[in-house]
């Protein structure tokens, strides 16, 4: 019986440990190099933050919001290019996470109606405008 | 009792909309005319009794009355008289109320006071305006009934919700509502006309400003909820495309393109079908962000499936007025004649473009709003955000705004090149040094660099409609296209400017450090505990010099309210005339250093002076419009009692 109890409580320390935690390094933090801090600071702000409503991960003080943006500026400063950490990012959090949508078999529709829309526009500027002067 | 009152002066309300419904469309037949005379009267007490239960849920909450469920809910007694009153439309019924109430009492506006159009158009108009105001009657009164009692009453209520408890949040609500509940006045109107085939320029000139006092408040209250944003969350945004947000921008959208195609209406006789549907349009608008606010489907798609009740009545409220308004239109469309034709190179051409751009790119905001939703039924998730919306509406903003710096130097009908060719020269010539300039000075984006060259091109293009005429005798509206068109280059550059030029540092600093960002150096001075009525607070004391010069202090607050328990970050603002220092304490970090962010912000503020400037030019137009018509009516008066007096 003791023993369960022990274990239990060995289990939930590392639980208990995660709200006190600190935040991780670079979630508050900007990278040294401005350069690498701006390019850092493009692609934060396209990522979502997944515990938020409609924020980006770098308007938000939520803990994993904080844990994205220590992850993202460490890639950054290790070289890794914006849009290789992106694609880590949907193959590991799927495209919710990314508010850039990409052309997909899920989202070609968000690419060819503005296509056609612009299409459409012409027409009517055109049929509207350039039949009778 | 007070309750009970307007519960009965609800119904009484809305048996009477019934009546003004079948009234006012019996009388476009002959054998309906006998019913003519009431529609009149009926809409005007229909209004008054609404004013009356919108009064009796007021009084509710101002008396704390808890037998009533929705002050039980939102209210406690203890709450300041001004957040009393806020409490009655800070919720779901009691803002379908002061939808309703709204709507009802434009209908008795009307019927009081518009005689420029046939009456028959009118009865028409009436009798949809309560057609639409029916089906938010039913839905009030048999899904979302204000009034409804609790027994036994509670001894206290739950109280709103603190973040709620702000005076401009207290105004958002209503500003927005009036203007959805102008566009479906609009909405009506069309209906009418088609109705009974009366699309002519004076429909135009009559429905023009319910149009343009609908925008007005559209863009008050989207100026407004979006500095809102800027300053509460804490994050120096000020635009999130958010579905909340696109919900007020796509009525804003089509109504921006209503207004200018009315006034083609109303000034040429042209663009006649365009301009009714787009008064259809732009009231579903209003309708599709009443939908997307109140059915819950945001929070989450699958909340709104467990509670659909609410979301399914406005879907279904949505297809019987938009479908029944389009098919109507599909039958009538054969006897709207196209109207007065004109050249590609005129006031309409320009006009024309204004239309379809500002449409298209209503239909990418309503795609990349609606799209997301979608997915997610379907099971899989996407989100869509600036990335997707800033570019691909640029793609139609862009030619629209170099059409709007040349469009208004245009004449009616047909104009020449030669005849605008210096203007246009001069205008081309700030556009393209700008540009150059902005690229040379400075590494920025495309879309800021373009954003500013645009600005300054359309700031020159403003005023110079103005040119060569007397500034005296210029009649209002003008004066007022030439500010809202002004205002708009005032928010472009404000936006272009924040989004190339924003600084930011974000450290942990000690008591005593000091940090620089743009021209500013910042300094932690001290850090102490205070207390508000219902929250307790750190507060930082920032020191911030400006280039050297006159200090100034800024105090950001990490603040904790116990009733909810809620942290939340008070930001601090120091306004300049060319930008915005923003400041905000964040947590206590190891070793006694605190977690302090701050932005630079160049020319920040003058997005949202902008808006402001925008719907200025807005309220001058609509003060011209209404004074003269007052100032006809008069002097037909004073005709016609001569005339009497002639023949006497």
């Amino acid at each position: 019986m003791r023993l369960i109890a022990f274990l239990a409580l060995l289990l939930a320390v590392p639980l208990a440990a995660q709200d006190s935690l600190p935040p991780a390094p670079y979630a508050y933090q900007q990278l040294a190099d401005p350069q690498q801090e701006a390019q850092a600071q493009a692609l934060m702000q396209t990522l979502r933050c997944l515990t938020c409503q409609s924020q980006s991960i770098v308007d938000s003080d939520a803990p994993m919001a904080g844990d994205m943006r220590h992850e993202v500026r460490t890639r950054i400063a290790a070289g890794e290019q914006p849009e290789a950490i992106r694609a880590w990012l949907v193959e590991r959090y799927g495209d919710y996470i990314s508010y850039a949508p990409q052309v997909s078999a899920a989202t070609w529709p968000l690419f060819a109606i503005p296509v056609l829309l612009l299409l459409l526009a012409g027409l009517i500027v055109w049929r509207r405008l350039g039949k009778r002067a | 009792m007070i309750a009970n009152f307007g519960l009965a002066a609800l119904w009484l309300a809305a048996a009477l909309a019934a009546l003004q419904c079948l009234a006012g469309f019996a009388a476009l037949r002959g054998e309906g005319q006998a019913l003519a005379g009431v529609v009149r009267p009926v809409a005007v007490v229909q209004g008054a009794l609404c004013i009356a239960a919108f009064a009796a849920l007021l009084l509710a909450f101002v008396w704390s009355d808890l037998s009533v469920a929705l002050v039980a809910q939102n209210s406690h007694s203890a709450k300041p008289l001004i957040f009393k009153l806020a409490g009655a439309w800070g919720n779901h019924e009691g803002s379908m109320l002061m939808w309703v109430s709204i709507m009802a009492v434009a209908g008795g506006l009307i019927a009081l006071v518009e005689r420029r159009l046939p009456e028959p158009t009118i009865l028409a108009t009436l009798g949809a305006q309560a057609f639409v105001g029916l089906g938010f009657y039913a839905f009030l009164l048999f899904s979302s009934n204000p009034f409804e009692r609790l027994d036994p009453a509670p001894a206290q209520g739950m109280g709103l919700n603190p973040l709620l408890q702000d005076v401009g949040l207290a105004f958002h609500p209503p500003t927005l509502y009036l203007g959805y509940v102008g566009l479906s006045v609009a909405f009506s109107f069309a209906v009418g006309a088609l109705l009974t085939r009366q699309v002519t320029p004076e429909f135009a000139r009559v429905m023009r400003p319910w149009v343009l006092g609908a925008w007005i408040f559209l863009t008050i209250g989207i100026t407004a909820g979006s500095y809102w944003a800027y300053y509460e969350l804490g994050w120096g945004g000020w635009w999130f495309w958010d579905p909340v947000e696109n919900a007020s921008l796509m009525p804003w959208l089509a109504g921006t393109a209503l207004l200018h195609s009315a006034s083609v209406l109303a000034s040429r006789d042209a663009l006649r079908a365009w301009t009714i549907v787009l008064g259809v349009i732009a009231f579903s608008m209003s309708m599709v962000g009443t939908f997307l606010v109140r059915s819950g489907i945001l929070t989450s798609v699958h909340a709104f499936a467990v509670d659909p009740e609410r979301g399914t009545f406005i879907l279904a409220l949505l297809a019987i007025y938009i479908g029944g308004a389009l098919a109507l239109f599909a039958v009538r469309a054969g006897t709207v004649a196209e109207g007065e034709r004109f050249a590609l190179m005129s006031r309409e051409g320009a006009l024309v473009v204004n239309n379809v751009a500002l449409s298209a790119i209503l239909g990418i905001v309503l795609l990349g709003t609606l799209y997301p939703l979608v997915t997610e039924a379907l099971g899989f998730r996407v989100s869509v955000g600036p990335p997707y919306f800033n570019p691909v509406s640029a793609v139609f903003a862009i030619p629209m705004l170099l059409v709007l710096t040349v469009g208004p130097l245009l004449r009616w009908r047909r104009d020449r090149f030669e005849r605008v060719r210096g203007p246009v020269i001069l205008i081309g010539i700030v556009l393209v040094a700008v540009l150059a300039a902005v690229a040379f000075f400075y590494g920025i984006g495309l879309l800021p660099m373009l954003g500013i060259a645009l600005a300054a091109g359309i700031a020159v293009a403003s005023f110079m409609p103005l040119r060569g005429r007397s500034l005296r005798r210029l009649p209002l509206p003008v004066w007022g296209m030439a500010i809202s068109h002004f205002g708009i280059a005032v928010a472009l550059f404000g936006m272009a400017a924040d989004s190339a030029f924003t600084q930011e540092r974000l450290i942990a600093a000690g008591v005593g450090q000091a940090t620089e960002v743009g021209p500013w150096q910042v300094r932690l001075d001290s850090v102490r505990p205070v207390a508000g009525p219902n929250w307790t607070a750190i507060e930082g004391r920032l020191l911030a010099q400006y280039q050297g010069g006159a200090v100034y202090e800024l105090t950001p607050q990490a603040r904790s309210f116990w009733a909810p328990a809620q942290e939340t970050n008070e930001s601090a603002l120091l306004t300049r005339w060319n930008g915005q220092l923003y400041a905000v304490l964040g947590e206590e970090a190891e070793d006694g250093r605190w977690q302090l962010r701050v932005w630079w912000k160049p020319f920040v503020t003058f997005i949202w002076y902008g808006g402001l400037l925008i719907a200025l030019g807005g309220v001058l137009a609509l003060i011209g419009r209404v004074t003269g018509d007052l100032r006809r009516r008069f002097a037909r008066r004073k005709i016609a009692a001569r005339h009497v007096d002639a023949m006497a």
